[in-house]
């Protein structure tokens, strides 16, 4: 009973941490059908300058959140002008992958050659490390921290999405680019917020998620594989669906490591393939679909 | 690469026939070429033959790729799937019955297409990122399988003790590497005739045409996915053979040879040489491991950040690789009006 617990708690801590950083994929991939493999690049650099701010400047934790996550995105948004937007569009897929191939290493060795090859750790402060009392259960207030900041993630998103003007012209979008333009959406700037805001979620995901995925210039190559993942079960471009997808595979995944830990991954992928053979657009059909 | 395609669609509505033949000569300079290349590096660096036979037998590898992507379009980070498992079968084939050189080669071509054949069937169904993960997947799988098989495949620790007998009963294994490397150059050299008369046969056009159409192959009569399922297999045999060729020339075959980043790298020597070429890749693979062997020896991130330039570079400035360059420069030097370059 206890096992379960904790693989209930720390399985969706580790779904949370997937979700936030997959979602920022999700939507990318939906808006500008942009396979985008340095994604998990872009989460690292926001762990790497957390990291940097709270350990050499000193800041406090939540100011260092915010620094990497404003950082994390002033610095890709060049990338958007000069490299990304030539690629846009679903018949660039083999350019895609190279090109965000090309990136990523680019980001390793940059990381590697600033930092060195060492892991790094953020600092939590003293409100995150104890444990908090849920009931007759405690759990630790990292996790708990994790899960809450998920959770406010998937309703803020899902209130920018259907609630505001920026969602609207970004689901028109979405459906439909060339028809969004000529009604007078201006797609351009649209795909500059929105890589914006799939950027900083990685960035805000590389942060929060420091104790669980640890930072190492690998780190962008290491975990990509499951970041995709969630995506294509989840479905490019569906919220929930990302939700679901990174709950599910969090969950899945940390059981495997507590129960069968010889043929976790095996299963994973065994069942990514049976579910990508059913659903080819994802288990939760987005709206690309 | 799909933009280049999608340039020589236009360009080939109105002058079809005129890419296939400027192709044509260049094809056969390409083959010859690489033996010759091959044989003058044998002289030129008796120190590298050790690296050298490793390039040729990655160039192998490289190539089945092009086959899938430079003739199918599929898109794949999971070739490693059928180069591993061509390799254990070589290796287990080796070890516990035969240890015959074309044996370990024939096992190594037969396990590779059958699992190509069999992953393509359950995955070609599928485009853009959903068979991308799809092919990740298998590869993943077979490489987990291979970590969970100790007692055949070794598991973590590779499968060692893989010693090959003499080629044809006559040329040893000698441990300067000369007859590994000239093997591997004649299988290689072997490989490139047999895959340039698949290309040009009536079933390599049909898998090009599923490339560039599938919708006009479908309403012709074809079926696009079982062109793509045969050509999968037929790749998987060429990759089963590469890995069959690793493991007599190395005598081990280890985890990493099923792995992500071996597909994901052998991606970036094809695109680098240039897709859709054969020879192609014979570049790209020279050019990634050649220039890996100078810069990874000081520092293997070094060596990352210049690939990761260089990759960027080769999308954004020259979509065809390395050799469509070459083939620029021999188009400028012969018709200095230049015609623009061929693709397909």
């Amino acid at each position: 009973m206890e096992t379960m617990f904790g693989i209930a708690v720390d399985g969706v801590a580790y779904g949370m941490i997937l979700f936030i950083i997959s979602v920022g994929l999700s939507v990318t991939l939906g808006l500008m059908r942009v396979v985008n493999l340095a994604h998990g690049a872009f989460a690292m650099v926001g762990g790497y300058v957390a990291s940097y701010a709270a350990q050499s400047a000193g800041l406090p934790y939540g100011l260092a959140l915010v620094v990497a996550v404003a950082l994390t995105v002033l610095a890709t948004l060049p990338l958007e002008r000069l490299l990304y937007r030539r690629i846009y569009g679903s018949a660039n897929e083999l350019a895609q992958v190279l090109l965000t191939i090309g990136l990523t290493f680019v980001i390793v060795a940059g990381i590697n050659y600033l930092f060195g090859p060492t892991l790094k750790r953020i600092p939590l402060p003293d409100l995150l490390t104890g444990t908090v009392q849920l009931g007759p259960k405690s759990i630790p207030t990292h996790r708990a921290f994790v899960i809450g900041a998920g959770a406010a993630t998937l309703l803020g998103l899902w209130w920018l999405l259907e609630r505001t003007d920026f969602g609207i012209r970004l689901r028109a979008a979405v459906d439909d680019p060339a028809m969004a333009a000529a009604l007078g959406i201006r797609t351009e700037r649209l795909y500059l917020a929105t890589f914006a805001l799939g950027t900083g979620l990685a960035a805000l995901g590389g942060v929060l998620g420091a104790e669980l995925l640890p930072l190492e210039p690998y780190y962008a190559i290491r975990y990509i594989v499951l970041f995709l993942a969630v995506v294509a079960v989840g479905g490019a471009g569906s919220i929930f669906g990302s939700a679901a997808a990174a709950l599910a595979l969090g969950i899945v995944d940390t059981a495997g490591k507590y129960l069968i830990p010889n043929f976790g991954e095996f299963f994973f992928y065994a069942a990514l393939i049976l579910i990508l053979f059913r659903w080819p657009h994802g288990f939760f059909k987005g709206r690309t679909a | 690469m799909t933009s280049v395609a999608e340039r020589d669609g236009k360009a080939g509505a109105v002058t079809r026939p005129a890419p296939l033949g400027r192709r044509r000569d260049l094809g056969w300079i390409g083959i010859p070429l690489v033996a010759l290349a091959g044989l003058a590096a044998y002289w030129l660096l008796p120190d590298d033959l050790a690296l050298l036979t490793r390039i040729a037998a990655s160039a192998l590898f490289v190539l089945s790729l092009d086959l899938v992507l430079g003739y199918g379009g599929i898109a794949t980070l999971g070739q490693a799937a059928m180069f591993g498992t061509g390799a254990y079968a070589a290796g287990i084939v080796a070890v516990n019955w035969n240890n015959d050189p074309f044996v370990m080669l024939a096992a190594g071509g037969l396990a590779g297409g059958l699992i190509a054949l069999a992953t393509g069937a359950l995955i070609l169904h599928a485009r853009g990122l959903t068979l991308l993960m799809l092919t990740i997947a298998v590869g993943q799988i077979v490489q987990e399988v291979a970590n969970k098989a100790r007692d055949w495949t070794g598991g973590s620790d590779g499968l060692s003790g893989i010693d090959p007998a003499p080629v044809l009963g006559l040329f040893r294994f000698d441990m300067f590497g000369r007859t590994s490397y000239l093997f591997a150059l004649a299988v290689l050299v072997a490989g490139l005739l047999v895959a340039r008369r698949i290309v040009r046969s009536p079933f390599g056009l049909a898998c090009r045409g599923v490339k560039e159409d599938p919708l006009r192959i479908s309403a012709i009569g074809g079926s696009p996915k079982s062109y793509l399922v045969a050509l999968y297999g037929v790749a998987g045999v060429f990759a089963g053979v590469a890995g069959g060729l690793t493991a007599v020339t190395s005598g081990i075959v280890g985890l990493d040879s099923a792995g992500f980043p071996w597909s994901a790298e052998a991606l970036v020597m094809l695109v680098l040489g240039g897709t859709g070429r054969l020879y192609g890749a014979v570049i790209g693979t020279a050019a990634f491991m050649g220039i890996h062997h100078i810069l990874a020896a000081s520092d293997p991130f070094h060596w990352m950040g210049f690939i990761g330039l260089f990759l960027i570079g080769i999308v954004l400035f020259l979509p065809g690789g390395i050799a469509s360059g070459l083939e620029r420069l021999g188009g400028l030097l012969r018709r200095p009006a230049g015609q623009g370059e061929g693709g397909a």
